[in-house]
């Protein structure tokens, strides 16, 4: 077991918005701009439907960071979602910070449907920050045994 | 007991090059419920889709799961072959292996893997699907053009011939846009006038369209079908109805330090004024920053000669609100500011000119009456030097990373119309390219360069500045490897063209996406050109892109074709996909309420059973579904859980996130 967490990728989770950041993923796929394969991406019609529960979920399964993208502030599709979205994660990530859940393992980031570029960089980078902090082992015990 | 059926797609080699599909389809056969698991090349052919409607009928399957390209893509295909075979059109979910995973891993293994997971994941979400079905809204059967640019007038007139009411409102005192500025076009070499104004007169002539100029658009609400636009007439301070366009008041003008807009400012024009001959509403209108009576309440001039009474001091800003089921977005573009390129001295010399004002000092209307001068000292100018991608194709910074796309055939038209009227004019045309691409195009720039004698260098220019009363105009000349100087009278400058700024505004009021050059995004680059990824607002002419009034005039007919086929329906499907309320669990709290853009939840007052034969009256949540567009805001906002997102709920998605994490 030792042995294979050496070698364990990272495992993170991408919420993306249906109308600009997961068209921007898509972009980021036609145009062949690669990103690690550990970054699994979550389809959800806007960023304002990002329950926290579905992050403490995430972390308390595993995963090693958890990103939300969305339209950029003022082109939200239902005009105002990506607003309630950053103030909400604004405070989960900050009570996340305190349980000990780094702060390099959540994210926001405004991705548009024009920017396959932008998702690839921010995914490379994410990706990239998540993996030098380690295995996410903070909320282990919570987790449930099967 | 659920029975799955995943069907994995090769997409020829897009996914099967990278992604085992074989393995993918044998690892999830043994997913629990999971009773038939199949790959085939083409999933969305017709053969593919004959395999899955035999797989749903022979198995009885009560829901599917497509791994292949992104949902953006084929959900809506899948879903219709699901339907066919008798299953509810939402119990399909998609894997996206493709765009998301095949084209953008290169180990076979790590994508294979990759491809497994998303699968699980959308099994698992698929295990919790509830047929959905949609309701049903209807549509106002009334367009809105924003922009009365040749985009904006062609859309308009195709919807109105089709039989439907179209408003176009336009920002400036005429509709005409940018086109009706030019001389010529390219590359036939007619009047723009003479195309166009027989178009425009169409639009006022027409009973279907209804031409709101000097308006802008104040506020959106609604969506596809039932629009509510607030529009701002602004004040002209002149009664639409009563004047005859007659002019006598722009003759009595005491004030005439206005610049013509409609000649780029090259000269003036009175405080009251019509903005060109043929503008359409002819009709005056006056720049209350010129006009002494609205400044300092003396002269009254005008009102004085005006023989119907047309002109109203005291008018003011008007808001009238109107519905439409579909809105075309044709707002256009402008030349670029050039305060980042003063090497071309475009701000300090007065013959450093732009294209378009080029235009104004060609055409009879012009300033100059087509008599082609300097605007220093009105000579003509015996040498003309033409200075391409200015601010196009400008990674810099300074100008715009884009083509442009009209400028090298405006600008052999340009140098061709010079030579051809005045022969013994020089002209020369410094360029890093030339872009011909289209139909007698490039046959109409090696006019220019054989037939016409014009000068092409290869290189760009370093600066332009005077000696002797010349423009010096130094660049390179690549071709012959060497430093030119050429001592000009005039000088041209291809201004790069971008999106008119009121988009951005626009944009956000219809929640329309736009890219990092302003420009609007259609739904899909190649299949969906004329569609923003918003249902019911469409894209015409340059809003979307740079265009030339070809490429313009077909875009805005097919745009027209695509509003047109949405106003034709009676009855527009709802999303399925939206809000529900569990009126037991509900507190009427409010916090949902406060959080949705759409008000589409109300409260009411409600009887429930509590036991022992007693009631109580509760205040819940109810959603009106022909008005939810299913962003989810409540459902994360509801302290007691009550709310909850058909299609996207809170069990799906942690369902989602279970099987992704879990290793």
């Amino acid at each position: 077991m030792q042995e294979m967490n050496n070698e364990k990728r990272p495992l993170i989770v991408a919420f993306c918005c249906n109308w600009c950041s997961y068209a921007g993923a898509d972009l980021a796929g036609s145009s062949r701009l690669s990103y690690p394969a550990d970054v699994k991406i979550i389809r959800v019609p806007c960023s304002c439907r990002v329950n926290p529960m579905f992050i403490l979920k995430a972390f308390q399964r595993g995963a090693d960071g958890v990103i939300i993208c969305g339209c950029h502030p003022g082109d939200c599709h239902y005009t105002t979602g990506n607003y309630y979205a950053r103030r909400r994660m604004s405070l989960l990530f900050s009570m996340l910070d305190y349980l000990g859940i780094e702060r390099e393992r959540t994210r926001v980031e405004w991705v548009s449907a024009a920017e396959g570029a932008k998702f690839s960089a921010v995914m490379n980078d994410f990706a990239s920050k998540v993996a030098a902090l380690g295995e996410n082992k903070r909320l282990e015990d919570l987790r449930c045994k099967e | 007991m659920q029975k799955i059926g995943v069907f994995v797609c090769w997409c020829g080699s897009n996914i099967a090059a990278t992604v085992d599909v074989k393995k993918v389809a044998d690892v999830l056969r043994l997913e629990p419920g999971v009773v038939i698991s199949e790959t085939y090349q083409y999933m969305c052919s017709e053969n593919g889709q004959a395999l899955i409607r035999n797989a749903i009928k022979e198995n009885g399957l009560t829901g599917i799961v497509v791994c292949s390209c992104s949902p953006r893509m084929h959900e809506a295909t899948f879903r219709k072959t699901a339907e066919s075979a008798g299953l509810n059109p939402y119990m399909v979910e998609i894997a996206n292996i493709r765009e998301q995973c095949s084209w953008i891993h290169k180990d076979m293994d790590e994508a294979t893997e990759k491809a497994i997971v998303l699968g699980r994941s959308a099994i698992a979400k698929l295990k919790l699907n509830a047929p959905l079905t949609s309701g049903e809204s209807a549509v106002v059967k009334r367009a809105l053009v924003i922009g009365g640019g040749i985009a904006g007038i062609q859309s308009a007139l195709d919807i109105a011939e089709a039989g439907y009411e179209v408003d176009i409102v336009e920002s400036s005192a005429t509709i005409g846009g940018n086109m009706a500025k030019l001389d010529k076009t390219f590359p036939t070499l007619d009047c723009a006038a003479c195309i166009l104004t027989p178009k425009m007169v169409d639009c006022a002539q027409n009973e279907n369209i209804d031409i709101m100029t000097f308006s802008e658009i104040e506020s959106v609400k609604g969506f596809v079908g039932n629009f509510k636009v607030q529009i701002r007439r602004k004040a002209r301070f002149v009664d639409e109805k009563k004047c005859t366009g007659c002019g006598v008041c722009m003759q009595k003008c005491p004030s005439k330090k206005g610049k013509n807009e409609f000649n780029m400012g090259l000269n003036n024009r009175p405080a009251i004024y019509i903005p060109f001959a043929q503008a359409i509403p002819n009709v005056a209108i006056i720049d209350p920053e010129q006009c002494l009576k609205l400044k300092n309440g003396k002269c009254g001039l005008c009102a004085m000669q005006c023989q119907v009474n047309a002109i109203d001091y005291t008018q003011k800003d008007e808001i009238i609100e109107r519905e439409y089921g579909a809105i075309v977005v044709a707002t256009g573009y402008k030349p670029i500011s050039l305060e980042n390129f003063n090497e071309y001295g475009y701000d300090t010399y007065k013959d450093v000119v732009t294209s378009l004002e080029l235009e104004r000092l060609m055409n009879a209307a012009g300033p100059s009456d087509g008599h082609l001068v300097r605007p220093s000292d009105h000579k003509e100018p015996k040498v003309i030097t033409f200075i391409q991608c200015v601010g196009s194709r400008d990674t810099s910074g300074c100008g715009k990373p884009y083509c442009s796309k009209i400028c090298c055939m405006y600008t052999a038209k340009h140098a061709m119309l010079i030579r051809e009227k005045y022969p013994d004019t020089e002209v020369h045309v410094f360029y890093i390219d030339v872009r011909t691409p289209g139909k007698n195009y490039d046959e109409f720039f090696r006019r220019a360069v054989e037939q016409y004698g014009v000068d092409y260098i290869k290189g760009m220019v370093g600066k332009v500045y005077e000696e002797n009363g010349k423009l010096m105009v130094q660049g390179s000349d690549l071709i012959n490897n060497e430093q030119v100087v050429i001592p000009s009278d005039l000088v041209v400058l291809a201004a790069a063209i971008e999106p008119n700024p009121s988009v951005r505004k626009i944009a956000t009021m219809v929640t329309a996406s736009i890219d990092t050059n302003n420009f609007l995004t259609e739904a899909h680059a190649k299949l969906r050109p004329v569609e923003s990824p918003t249902a019911g607002i469409f894209l015409s002419g340059v809003c979307q892109g740079p265009k030339d009034i070809p490429e313009t005039v077909s875009q805005a007919s097919a745009c027209a074709a695509k509003v047109v086929g949405l106003l034709s329906k009676d009855k527009l499907k709802c999303n399925a996909c939206v809000a529900h309320s569990d009126e037991t669990l509900c507190t009427g709290c409010s916090v949902c309420a406060n959080v949705c853009p759409y008000g589409a939840i109300t409260y009411v007052d409600k009887e429930f059973r509590i036991g022992g034969g007693k009631t109580e009256t509760r205040r819940v949540a109810s959603v009106n579904e022909a008005v939810c567009q299913g962003c989810g805001a409540c459902t994360v906002t509801c302290p007691s859980g009550a709310m909850d997102l058909k299609g996207f709920s809170n069990k799906q998605i942690m369902a989602e996130v279970d099987a992704i994490c879990k290793r």
